[in-house]
């Protein structure tokens, strides 16, 4: 700003250059601000003048939904173990939904991040090509392919992993081409100097020293697919999400079905994201030490 | 592990490593097989053998050529005799009584050109079809006797199947089939028929120049309005639909971090002091977080309805959550320098949040709020789908519909550029944002940039 030419400047004149900087900084920040207050305004009444119910009939209605269920649910509460037992092969199979498309989503991921980090790819010409593949599986909601496998294969769990397991691998890739680029490149080097293939140096060269990196992520993954099965299940693959459906869609009278799957998914969740995060804290701290 | 005595004894030296190898060797073959294990119980648990008896392979049929093509029918009333031509078989991409596509010529014989030497013609009586190669089909419809059919002499081909009350023929040139009611013919092209202007619109068929004169001659508006208000694709609706999607993403996120940063600071261990306070706090974020987005959707959609705003709700909701957790972490993180330096210059409490505390979580903050908005734009499409609003709900109605596959097929293309474009959006204000404070983003760099893994 100062102009050095024109020799040194009195107090005054940075005092009132300051002034002028800090009123134009608060200037745009009202601006923004206010533009910002009117995009949310804007974008709220649009989306209650679009919606079936508006937001000030409904927020008073916010926990009907949740007495009614919780108060039949109450007065059988007898069976509720019954229900527990009864929809725990579901949750199982939601979890293996999960469990299975991270395994693969990892695999695939770990193979896409590699190829498409410089200094390890197996083709480098093909870095960008493997990138838009990850871009492109990250970018496509489950939903989609899940939808179009119904339609090829049949309801059940095999279109919901293949879509999750898809969606895994580009997301991972991506995380875990961030912690290749961190990663040493010399064991690399020294393989390749015995002539070890390109499987061999990643295999023993990079996956040792991103290990830890790539199951802790791996491991956020895994809750995060169990809430993906979860929803799936619901538009038709198989699962705690289908039986949640039926039972919502029967509604009064089989409330306490579904306030049992709400349970069973509420319970699921918190405990793996639990036990999901002491393990990636210790599996990082340990990677540290 | 091993360590040295004293006294070093190479023997015991190379027992301890060769434990140690096995070990290693034990372990680097125990979790692969475990694994292996784990897919092979998925495997039969899936059922996946018994999975290639239940692909339907012309459901894939139809769903990849559809995608890339379209079909005309040509259909003859058998009661009545009268032919019509449809696009698709729709009444909104029917052509006006009377007229027709060049290959079809309408008459007492109504002659339908399926090139290549093969022709369908709708006789007053009989329905014929010219072969190449092969000979006439002839097929005479009855109410009484049902459909019968005069094929070549010989052997009937596998591509036509006959039966008292129905004759169908499969060609590569197009599709015949007769029934007692009805004949009807498909001529298949390749591309997205009527995507611009449906055939009542007077600039269907227009080539880009000729559009562009009239445009420039004062019909801009009528073309745009024709090409809007499309029945076939309905381009209006769909736009509608994206708007909505990411109005849900946007409010939700927005919303979510508006009401989870205040909450934050109770359940931030530097900040509140309280210890019931910030347990209570903090398994509030668990409870909403456990709570998972499906079930706030489900709860919301009782009290709000199907529509966008159901699916903001259920967004901001979870992510109050999500937010509140990684905020409050944030918050934990701060250095207590800056706030000590504020404090000395004598400024009150808010002056020491807002000039202490804020400038220094603000780069996790914005890169968070960005990150959750791009990954929202997904959910939103999803949650979309189940509420009942925005682009999620179009597919899965077209989707259920079982033949609409070419608007399947535009609404997946759709939906991956918007959710590509949101995600180059939000890394691009995250680079201008967060590079805009300077060297600040340099030493920070390591938080704000690590990712949240996305759902």
């Amino acid at each position: 700003m100062a102009d050095l030419t024109a020799g040194p400047m009195t107090t005054a004149e940075i005092r009132a250059e300051y002034d002028t900087m800090t009123r134009r900084k608060r200037l745009y920040g009202g601006i923004m601000l206010v533009l910002f207050v009117a995009m949310m305004m804007a974008g709220f009444r649009t989306a209650d003048g679009r919606n079936a119910g508006s937001f000030r009939d409904g927020i008073t209605h916010v926990f009907d939904y949740p007495a009614e269920v919780l108060s039949e649910a109450g007065e059988k509460l007898a069976l509720l173990p019954g229900h527990l037992v009864t929809f725990f092969p579901a949750l199982i199979e939601t979890l293996n939904i999960a469990a299975a498309s991270t395994l693969v989503g990892l695999v695939f991921g770990t193979l896409l991040s590699l190829l498409s980090t410089r200094g390890m790819a197996r083709w480098p010409a093909f870095i960008p090509l493997f990138r838009r593949i990850m871009d492109i599986c990250r970018a496509i909601p489950e939903i989609v392919i899940a939808l179009v496998l119904i339609f090829l294969l049949g309801g059940g769990p095999v279109p919901a992993m293949i879509a999750i397991a898809i969606h895994t691998a580009g997301a991972l890739g991506k995380l875990f081409s961030e912690v290749n680029e961190n990663a040493s490149l010399k064991p690399v080097e020294g393989l390749e100097s015995a002539g070890a293939s390109w499987g061999q140096r990643m295999w023993l060269g990079v996956i040792p020293q991103v290990g830890p990196n790539y199951v802790s992520y791996a491991l956020l993954r895994f809750e995060i697919n169990i809430r993906a099965s979860a929803i799936l299940g619901f538009v038709g693959a198989g699962g705690i999400g289908y039986e949640l459906k039926n039972a919502m869609s029967w509604g009064q009278g089989r409330y306490d079905e579904a306030a049992a799957i709400f349970l069973l998914l509420f319970i699921t969740i918190t405990l793996v994201d639990q036990i999901s995060s002491g393990m990636r804290d210790r599996l990082i701290h340990g990677a540290k030490a | 592990m091993t360590y040295l005595d004293a006294e070093f004894c190479p023997v015991a030296a190379k027992r301890d490593m060769d434990h140690l190898f096995w070990k290693k060797k034990l372990w680097s073959f125990a979790l692969p097989a475990l694994v292996l294990v784990y897919l092979a119980y998925v495997f039969v648990a899936f059922d996946m053998a018994g999975l290639w008896q239940r692909v339907s392979l012309q459901n894939a049929q139809t769903l990849v050529s559809d995608t890339y093509s379209y079909k005309t029918h040509v259909t003859r009333d058998n009661r009545n005799g009268e032919v019509s031509v449809a696009i698709e078989g729709e009444r909104k991409g029917a052509y006006p009584k009377g007229e027709s596509p060049a290959w079809v010529t309408l008459g007492a014989t109504s002659v339908i050109d399926l090139e290549q030497g093969h022709e369908v013609r709708f006789g007053p009586e009989s329905i014929e079809y010219a072969i190449p190669g092969y000979g006439l089909v002839r097929a005479t419809p009855s109410r009484s006797k049902g459909v019968q059919a005069e094929l070549p002499p010989g052997e009937v081909p596998d591509w036509i199947s006959v039966s008292k009350n129905r004759l169908a023929v499969k060609t590569d040139a197009g599709r015949l089939t007769v029934t007692r009611n009805r004949s009807e013919v498909f001529r298949y092209f390749t591309g997205w028929e009527l995507f611009f202007f449906t055939l009542d619109s007077p600039y269907h068929g227009l080539g880009l120049v000729e559009l562009a004169q009239r445009a420039a001659t004062g019909e801009a508006g009528a073309i745009f309005n024709d090409f809007w208000t499309n029945k076939m694709w309905r381009h209006q609706d769909v736009a509608w639909a994206i708007v909505e999607t990411l109005l849900m993403a946007f409010l939700g996120t927005i919303g979510a971090g508006i009401i989870a940063l205040p909450l934050a600071f109770l359940a931030a261990r530097n900040f509140a002091p309280l210890g019931a306070l910030r347990f209570a706090m903090r398994r509030v974020f668990d409870f909403l977080r456990g709570v998972d987005s499906l079930i706030w959707t489900v709860v919301l959609a009782r009290a709000f309805g199907p529509g966008p705003l159901t699916g903001a709700l259920a967004i901001l909701v979870t992510d109050t959550g999500t937010f509140g957790k990684i905020f409050s972490e944030a918050l934990e993180n701060v250095d207590d320098k800056q706030i000590e330096g504020i404090t000395s210059t004598g400024a009150k409490p808010a002056q020491r949040y807002r000039f202490g505390v804020i400038p220094q979580i603000t780069p996790v903050l914005l890169s968070q709020l960005l990150y959750f908005l791009e990954s929202n734009t997904r959910s939103a499409t999803i949650i979309g789908a189940i509420t009942g609003g925005g682009i999620g709900l179009l597919l899965t109605q077209a989707i259920i519909t079982q033949k609409d596959w070419e608007e399947v097929a535009y609404y997946i293309v759709l939906i991956i550029l918007m959710v590509m474009m949101m995600d180059w959006l939000s890394g691009w204000l995250r680079r201008r944002l967060i590079k805009g404070e300077g060297g600040k983003a340099k030493r920070r760099g390591s938080a704000a940039g690590k990712p949240f893994v996305l759902p």
